[in-house]
C-alpha cells in the first residue's frame, strides 16, 4: 500500500491508499464529528455531520469525510464558517427529534446549536442506522430494519426474528445515540415476545 | 420469423416489407397514446374498424393505433395518409363520415380540422398546424407513422439501419467517437456529456459492463419518456444496443416505472420481437456481437430516477442513493461499469449514427445540441408534447407552439426541470432553452417538464407544492433532505396560511443551503430550487404573505375572502343557489351578502356570478367590508342599465 500525503487543517498527514479522509484525520488525532459512523460498519454517509471543505485547483467544495477517499495533495479543512454553519443546522434539525440525547447536546454546545430552533417532534430516533447496519453487517441477523421512507421512515424490529435473536444479544443498544432503539425494542417485546419465565416450550 | 443473419438479409427483408406496402393506400393512424386513450381513442379505433368492415373497405385501407404525436389537448388525434389529413378531437360518431367522405370520396371533413383561434384559418395537413409547424420533431415525429407493437412498421421507416451501420461499417471506437463528436448531453436532468460517460465505461478494465435505460420518469406533469417508450420502443432499444456495442456491454436493463403499463407492455413486446429477428441475443445480425436486455419495473419511487438509487433498486434492494464518490459508469450496477442514460438520450443515438454527428450539431446552441422534447402543461392553450431544437426561446415555445395563455390571463412564470427545477419569470421569456442557459437562470433542463403559470398562481404556494412532493418522495436517508426539506415545507405552509413570521425567509435560506451543500444525492441537493428560484424572482410575494398577510395572486385560501359588492349585485340569486355551504344570504331582488363564518372559500360564487354583473370580489390583505344593514338590501330598480 502506497503512502499518500495530504493536508488536513494545515497539518501534513500520511495516509494509506483506500482510506477515507475521516480515517486519515482520526489517525492523525484530528477530530471530526460523526453520528452514523462506526469503524466496524460500511460508511453510510447519512448524518452528514462529518462534512469538510476540500480545496483543489483553486476552488473549494464540500464533501463528507466518512466517504471521501484520500488523494495525494488533497487540502482538507475540517472547520470553516460554512462547515460549522451546516453542522449547526443539522444538529438543530436532529435536536427537534431527540432534544435530550447526550451526544447531540455535547455537539450542540460546540457548534452553538439551539435545541429550540425547530418545533419539537420527539421521535428520539435520528435515523443514524447504526442498529440496523450493525445487526445486518456484524451479526448478520437482520432483526431490525427501516420501514417506510422519507419523513415517515422509522426503525422497527421484525418480531419473527427479534423474538429469537434479540433476547440474548442487545449489542445494538449501546450504539444508539438516543434512547429510541431501546424504546422500539421494548415495544416489540411487549407486542410479540412471550415472557421468558412464563413462556411454555412450544411444540414445533 | 427466422432470424436475420446478415446486413444483406436485413436489407432484403426491409425491401420485402416495403414492397408489400402501397404508399398510396390510405392509412388511418389514430393516436393510441395515454392521453388520447383517456379521451376515448380506443372507442374511435374500434369504430373505424367496424365502419371499414361495414363499408366493405377492409382490403383498401389500413388502420393503425400509433404512439403519441404530442397534441394531447386536441385528442384523439387522427391522421390519414398519404394526404396527411389531420382530424382533431375525433369521436366515434364522426367515424362513418370520415370513412365515407375522406376515404371513399377523398373529401376533407372541414369541421374536424384545426382552426387557428387567432386567424380563423383551417389547417388540413398535420404539418400546417402551428403547434406542429414550429417544432423540429426528429424523435417524436415517427410516433404517428408506426404501430408501436409492430417491428415491421419500425423497419419500414428505416429502423435498425443505424444498428446495421454501427455493427458492420464502424468499430465500437468509431461509434463512441461519433457520439462524442455529436456533443449529445443526457436528456434526463443533469446534461452530462453522453460520449464521456460511455468512454469512462468503455475504458474501465472490468469484463462485465452494463447499459441501462432510465425510464423512471416521475416529475409531476412530465410524460416525454412515456410517449417515446410507448410510441416507439424500438428506437430506444436500437440506441441501447448501439450503446452496448460501443461500450462493450453484453447486458442491458430498462428500468421503467410500473405506473406506465402501456410502456411496459410495448417495450417487452419490442424486446421479444427484436430477439426473434436477431437484433438481440447471440451473434446479432451475424456480427458476432451478443447482447440481451431485461425489463425491470420500478415500484413507484421518484428517488429511483437518481442514478445510484436506480441501480440499488435494480440490485433488488431498497431504492436509496449510494453514498460513494465514484461515478457509476466506473462502478455502478453490482459494482460494474454501468452506463445509465435516459429514454430520450438513447432514442437520439440511432439518429446520430445514421445521419452523423455533423447533422446533429447543426441543431441547437453552442453547448446544447440537437432537439429536446418538453411536456408543455399548465395554463397553456395547447397542452402536449413538443420537440424543439435547443436554443428556441421560451417565448416561442409558449406562444408560437403552445398558443399562449387561456382565458386572456397574463403569463406569470414557467416552471422547468420538474421538482428540482425552478420558475422563470416573464422578463426572462426570451431565454434560449439549453442546459446551461436554464441553469444560469436558476432553473434547470431536468427531463423536460414545462409548467406554465398565469397570474392566478401564487409562487409561494408553487414552492410549497414542490417541496411537499419532495418531502413525500425523499428516501429519508440523509438529514439535510429528510429533516431539512420537511422543515422548509412546514415554514412555507405556514406562510401560505398567513402564519409567516419575520425571519422565515432567512431560515428557509439557511435550510436551503444545508440541503444544497450537504445532502447525499441530487434529489436533496436540488430540492431547495423551487424555493430559491421563486424567492429570486418573486420575493415581493413572499414578503406580502409574511408582512401583510396578503396573497397577491389571490390564491392562498386562508389569506383571501370573497365579498359581494353591494353596488354591483343585482339580486339574481345565482350565487346563493350554487353556494355549497349555504353561506350566502339573499333573495330575489335583494343585495346578497356572504356570511364569512360559513364561507369555505370554494370560489363557486366568484365563478357563477354573471359576467355582466361581476359582483363577487376576491380580496386579500384587507378587512372584509361590513355587510350592509338588512333594511338597505332591497335593490331599487331605478336604472335598467345593468340588466
Amino acid at each position: 500500500m502506497s503512502e499518500i500525503i495530504l493536508q488536513i487543517d494545515g497539518k501534513e498527514v500520511a495516509a494509506r491508499e483506500g482510506m477515507t479522509v475521516l480515517e486519515a484525520a482520526r489517525e492523525a488525532g484530528i477530530s471530526i464529528p460523526t453520528l452514523c459512523h462506526h469503524e466496524k460498519l460500511e460508511p453510510y454517509g447519512a448524518c452528514r455531520l462529518c462534512i469538510v471543505e476540500l480545496e483543489s485547483r483553486g476552488s473549494t467544495r464540500l464533501v463528507v469525510s466518512c466517504l471521501y477517499p484520500v488523494e495525494k495533495n488533497l487540502v482538507v479543512r475540517t472547520r470553516s464558517e460554512k462547515v460549522d454553519r451546516i453542522r449547526k443546522t443539522i444538529l438543530e434539525l436532529l435536536l427537534a427529534h431527540a432534544p435530550d440525547a447526550f451526544e447531540l447536546q455535547d455537539l450542540a454546545q460546540e457548534y452553538g446549536a439551539d435545541r429550540n430552533r425547530f418545533e419539537k417532534e420527539p421521535s428520539f430516533c435520528v435515523h443514524c442506522g447504526l442498529c440496523v447496519r450493525y445487526c445486518a453487517e456484524v451479526k448478520k441477523k437482520y432483526a431490525v430494519g427501516f420501514v417506510d421512507r422519507g419523513t415517515r421512515r422509522e426503525i422497527s424490529f421484525i418480531p419473527e426474528i427479534a423474538s429469537k435473536e434479540c433476547w440474548n444479544c442487545k449489542e445494538c443498544f449501546p450504539l444508539c445515540p438516543t434512547e429510541a432503539l431501546q424504546a422500539a425494542f421494548v415495544l416489540t417485546k411487549a407486542l410479540a415476545f412471550p415472557p421468558p419465565s412464563s413462556a411454555p416450550a412450544q411444540a414445533e | 420469423m427466422a432470424r436475420i443473419n446478415s446486413s444483406a438479409e436485413l436489407e432484403e427483408f426491409r425491401k420485402d416489407i416495403l414492397s408489400e406496402r402501397d404508399p398510396n393506400k390510405p392509412c388511418i393512424s389514430i393516436c393510441a397514446g395515454a392521453g388520447c386513450i383517456a379521451s376515448g381513442a380506443s372507442e374511435v379505433i374500434a369504430a373505424f374498424n367496424a365502419e371499414i368492415e361495414k363499408q366493405g373497405l377492409k382490403a383498401d385501407v389500413n388502420t393503425k393505433g400509433t404512439g403519441c404525436p404530442g397534441f394531447c389537448e386536441r385528442g384523439p388525434v387522427v391522421v390519414i395518409y398519404p394526404e396527411e389529413i389531420c382530424y382533431l378531437q375525433v369521436k366515434p360518431e364522426d367515424v362513418p363520415e370520415i370513412v365515407s367522405q375522406t376515404i371513399k370520396e377523398k373529401k376533407v371533413v372541414e369541421r374536424l380540422l384545426y382552426v387557428d383561434p387567432n386567424t380563423g384559418e383551417k389547417a388540413t395537413r398535420e404539418s400546417d398546424i402551428p403547434f406542429y409547424k414550429n417544432q423540429e420533431r426528429v424523435i417524436i415525429g415517427s410516433n404517428i407513422k408506426i404501430d408501436p407493437k409492430s417491428i415491421d412498421d419500425y423497419l419500414a421507416i428505416g429502423g435498425y439501419s443505424a444498428l446495421d451501420k454501427a455493427l458492420f461499417q464502424m468499430t465500437p471506437a468509431q461509434v463512441l467517437e461519433e457520439v462524442k463528436k455529436s456533443n449529445l448531453r443526457g436528456r434526463g436532468g443533469a446534461g452530462f456529456p453522453t460520449g464521456s460517460k460511455w468512454e469512462g465505461s468503455r475504458n474501465a478494465p472490468d469484463e462485465i459492463k452494463y447499459v441501462i435505460v432510465n425510464a423512471d420518469e416521475g416529475d409531476p406533469g412530465a410524460f416525454m419518456d412515456r410517449a417515446v417508450l410507448e410510441g416507439n420502443p424500438h428506437s430506444v432499444l436500437e440506441g441501447l444496443i448501439i450503446g452496448a456495442y460501443a461500450v462493450g456491454a453484453c447486458e442491458g436493463y430498462i428500468y421503467v416505472r410500473q405506473e406506465y403499463p402501456l410502456a411496459v407492455e410495448n417495450v417487452n413486446l419490442a424486446i421479444k420481437q427484436a430477439e426473434e429477428y436477431g437484433f438481440l441475443g447471440k451473434n446479432i445480425l451475424g456480427s458476432g456481437f451478443d447482447f440481451k436486455v431485461k425489463v425491470h419495473q420500478g415500484a413507484g419511487a421518484f428517488v429511483c430516477g437518481e442514478s445510484t438509487a436506480l441501480m440499488t433498486a435494480l440490485e433488488g434492494r431498497a431504492g436509496e442513493p449510494r453514498p460513494k464518490y465514484i461515478r457509476s459508469n466506473i462502478k455502478g450496477l453490482w459494482n460494474r461499469p454501468s452506463v445509465l442514460n435516459n429514454v430520450e438520450t438513447w432514442a437520439n443515438v440511432p439518429l446520430i449514427i445514421n445521419k452523423g454527428a455533423d447533422w446533429f450539431t447543426q441543431l441547437g446552441t453552442e453547448s446544447s445540441k440537437g432537439t429536446k422534447i418538453f411536456s408543455l402543461v399548465g395554463k397553456i392553450n395547447n397542452t402536449g408534447l413538443v420537440e424543439v431544437p435547443m436554443g428556441m426561446t421560451l417565448r416561442d415555445i409558449i406562444y408560437k407552439i403552445g398558443g399562449g395563455i387561456p382565458g386572456g390571463k397574463k403569463f406569470k412564470a414557467v416552471q422547468t426541470g420538474g421538482p428540482s427545477g425552478g420558475c422563470i419569470p416573464e422578463e426572462l421569456l426570451d431565454l434560449e432553452v439549453g442546459f446551461d442557459e436554464l441553469t444560469r437562470a436558476g432553473s434547470m433542463m431536468g427531463s423536460g417538464g414545462m409548467i406554465v403559470m398565469d397570474e392566478d398562481t401564487c409562487m409561494v404556494d408553487v414552492a410549497r407544492y414542490f417541496l411537499e412532493f419532495l418531502t413525500d418522495e425523499s428516501c429519508g436517508k440523509c438529514v439535510p433532505c429528510r429533516e431539512g426539506i420537511r422543515q422548509m415545507l412546514r415554514i412555507l405552509t405556514n406562510i401560505t396560511k398567513g402564519k409567516g413570521k419575520e425571519g422565515d425567509i432567512e431560515l428557509l435560506e439557511e435550510l436551503a443551503e444545508t440541503a444544497k451543500e450537504a445532502a447525499l444525492c441530487a434529489l436533496g441537493k436540488s430540492a431547495p430550487n423551487p424555493f430559491l428560484s421563486t424567492l429570486k424572482y418573486f420575493r415581493d410575494e413572499y414578503e406580502a404573505h409574511i408582512k401583510e398577510k396578503r396573497c397577491p395572486a389571490l390564491s392562498c385560501k386562508e389569506l383571501i375572502a370573497f365579498y359581494i359588492d353591494p353596488e354591483k349585485c343585482r339580486g339574481c340569486t345565482t350565487c346563493s343557489r350554487k353556494c355549497p355551504s349555504e353561506a350566502i344570504v339573499g333573495g330575489k331582488g335583494l343585495i346578497h351578502v356572504i356570511d364569512q363564518e360559513k364561507c369555505t372559500k370554494c370560489g363557486t360564487c366568484f365563478e357563477v356570478c354573471p359576467p355582466r354583473f361581476r359582483a363577487v370580489k376576491k380580496i386579500s390583505g384587507e378587512p372584509v367590508p361590513d355587510p350592509i344593514p338588512e333594511e338597505a338590501r332591497t335593490i331599487v330598480r331605478g336604472s335598467k342599465e345593468n340588466e
